[in-house]
């Protein structure tokens, strides 16, 4: 346990770059645009004399200062949606730091020799790899939801000078807003989230397990190359395969599997799940856990765990006995 | 006491070559054996299996453990320093200290931090921003305070400068060595550590062509210096090799009995690169 602890410290001070300052610049970049768009918004209106009076009248708020619950209900999702939004952002640019991580994982010690010094400790394969399956499934995205979620409450906070600004009263509807549920809820998904992603993180594993050179170029070309081949027989009659089937099911799982919501494909079609409405369905709900988790109950997403499982397991087995000089 | 290290037909081949063929030797603890050979004899090979980096055919203990299947284990006795600046380029010496202490059972952080205060490394410093000899330096500190029972150095100094190099092998033997480890190891430059080897094992395409203990090294080779005069007598006696210098021949014997290799010349105990370089004559050719 003390082992694992300090194996995925050390993968973090290796990575930190990665997984603390990407997506701290990105919810930054994205920060620094909003306050420019936002003060260029400002001094254009000045200069054509526009004024946007977002007082409580032109908004439609009753004198009595109560809206009636269904608006409030609206403003609260757009409020959740905004920071929600932004916790996405932020996680999908963790998804193609984790990417490449995963790629150069069991590849970039090899080839620097530093694996040398590593194996000279007493440290077993399987916890090696455990830590470095930790880190993209837990360590990473934890982080990033957590600077997403910073993220998001800066950006309302912004939204909401820049409203009071205008003479709106926000006190008004932030009551409606649920920043700590929708945060809890993100934070609570990350398992379901590191479970549907395995297969991308076993495949890109195995590959840097595997290469003696280019693991990124075997990680795409073998299942991108795969997919056309299949497809091309299909073209030409020779067999009767299905590639639509198979790039969603093995190519897109094989590469796409980190990207956020990536369970959403396996409960598409699950009952009861909600369909877009503004009215019926806030924010909060799209975040349910349970209709969320229901996801679970897809034979795929088992499948895919099996032969995640499965690669990573191969990749801990080369990893053993590939020295490259 | 039992032997650190049995190796008992000791095979290994790749796809062309063999390099290493039924190889057997024995290694006691507390020694400093050096394992010379010229490039490709083996030795890295050698090395790798004794470590479970590699697999093998026939039976190797180390420490009474099979390298291949008990390696884990296996690691928390032995240490290695596989070759010069291995260290990962983004360390800082704070996080290797950090890293070795809480992940090896056998590390005494105290000696290490001991040892960096007598160099000029800071804990702050990464590994990208530190000369050859100073990622030597740490690497060697990390090393020597684990109590390992087996140190295996493969090339430890390649590329550093003397002063390096002579503090590496200083430090090793000062405040690392003692009767209860054992070291192995291989490097080019033989003069420096000839000093401090206790045993020798010359190994030549993938076999071991010499394996002795220094004194008995002395007893069993000789270099004579003879004059022009004594040369033909001096080669009916089958020398292993011989040198001109100043006019004068050097012959080195094998096996010849001492008093009357006296009656040449001058007799002295060879240097282990004359006896390394006699022995290889014609591994390149």
């Amino acid at each position: 346990m003390k082992t694992l602890y300090w194996l995925v410290k050390r993968e973090f001070w290796e990575h930190r770059g990665g997984f603390l300052r990407a997506p701290a610049i990105t919810a930054i970049a994205f920060l620094v645009i909003a306050i420019m768009t936002i003060a260029g918004g400002e001094i254009m209106g000045r200069h054509v004399g526009a004024r946007f009076p977002l007082d409580d009248k032109n908004l439609g708020v009753p004198a009595s200062g109560i809206m009636d619950p269904q608006t409030l209900q609206r403003v609260g999702t757009i409020l959740d949606a905004i920071l929600c939004g932004s916790a996405l952002i932020v996680l999908a640019v963790m998804a193609i730091v984790v990417f490449f991580y995963c790629i150069g994982s069991l590849y970039d010690d090899r080839k620097d020799r530093s694996i040398l010094f590593w194996e000279s400790l007493p440290i077993s394969n399987w916890k090696t790899v455990l830590s470095k399956v930790l880190s993209a499934t837990v360590v990473a995205p934890v982080i990033a939801t957590i600077i997403g979620v910073i993220f998001g409450l800066l950006l309302l906070a912004l939204l909401i000078f820049t409203a009071i600004f205008h003479g709106f009263n926000v006190l008004h509807v932030l009551g409606a807003a649920h920043p700590i549920q929708v945060t809890v809820h993100i934070i609570a998904l990350i398992p379901l989230y590191a479970l549907c992603a395995l297969p991308t993180i076993g495949w890109l594993m195995l590959c840097s397990a595997c290469a003696r050179s280019m693991p990124f170029l075997w990680a795409l070309v073998i299942p991108l190359a795969s997919n056309v081949i299949i497809w091309w027989l299909d073209l030409i009659g020779l067999a009767q395969f299905n590639a639509g089937w198979y790039f969603s099911h093995i190519t897109a799982r094989l590469l796409f599997g980190l990207r956020p919501a990536n369970w959403l494909d396996f409960s598409h079609n699950m009952p009861g799940t909600a369909t877009d409405s503004l009215d019926h369905v806030t924010t909060l709900d799209r975040l349910g856990l349970i209709s969320n988790y229901a996801s679970l109950g897809a034979r795929d997403v088992w499948i895919g765990l099996i032969a995640g499982i499965a690669m990573l397991t191969a990749a801990i087995w080369v990893r053993r006995w590939r020295h490259d000089n | 006491m039992n032997a650190v290290i049995t190796a008992n037909g000791l095979s290994k081949r790749y796809k062309n070559a063999v390099a290493l063929d039924n190889v057997n030797f024995e290694i006691q603890p507390g020694r400093i054996v050096g394992l010379i050979g010229p490039n490709g004899a083996g030795k890295t090979t050698a090395l790798k299996a004794i470590l479970g980096l590699t697999d093998f055919q026939g039976r190797l203990d180390v420490l009474g453990m099979d390298p291949r299947s008990q390696r884990d284990k296996l690691m928390e006795q032995v240490c290695f320093i596989a070759d010069v600046a291995v260290l990962p380029r983004w360390i800082r010496v704070r996080e290797a200290i950090d890293f070795v202490a809480n992940i090896h059972p056998r590390f005494n952080r105290a000696k290490c931090e001991a040892f960096l205060a007598r160099t000029k490394l800071t804990a702050h410093q990464r590994v990208r921003e530190m000369s050859k000899g100073m990622i030597v330096q740490l690497h060697l500190a990390l090393v020597m305070a684990i109590d390992a029972k087996l140190l295996v150095l493969d090339e430890p100094t390649l590329g550093l400068d003397i002063l390096y190099r002579r503090q590496f092998y200083q430090s090793l033997l000062e405040e690392y060595f003692d009767d209860n480890k054992t070291i192995i190891v291989t490097t080019h430059q033989v003069e420096e550590i000839e000093h401090i080897l206790t045993d020798l094992m010359f190994i030549q395409d993938g076999k071991i062509v010499l394996n002795t203990d220094m004194e008995a090294m002395g007893d069993r080779f000789a270099e004579v210096m003879v004059n022009a005069d004594k040369a033909p007598v001096a080669r009916q006696l089958n020398p292993l090799d011989e040198r001109q210098v100043f006019g004068k021949s050097i012959f080195l014997f094998d096996g010849v009995d001492q008093h009357r290799l006296a009656e040449l010349g001058e007799v002295r105990r060879p240097s282990v690169s004359d006896l390394f370089v006699a022995t290889m004559k014609g591994t390149y050719a």
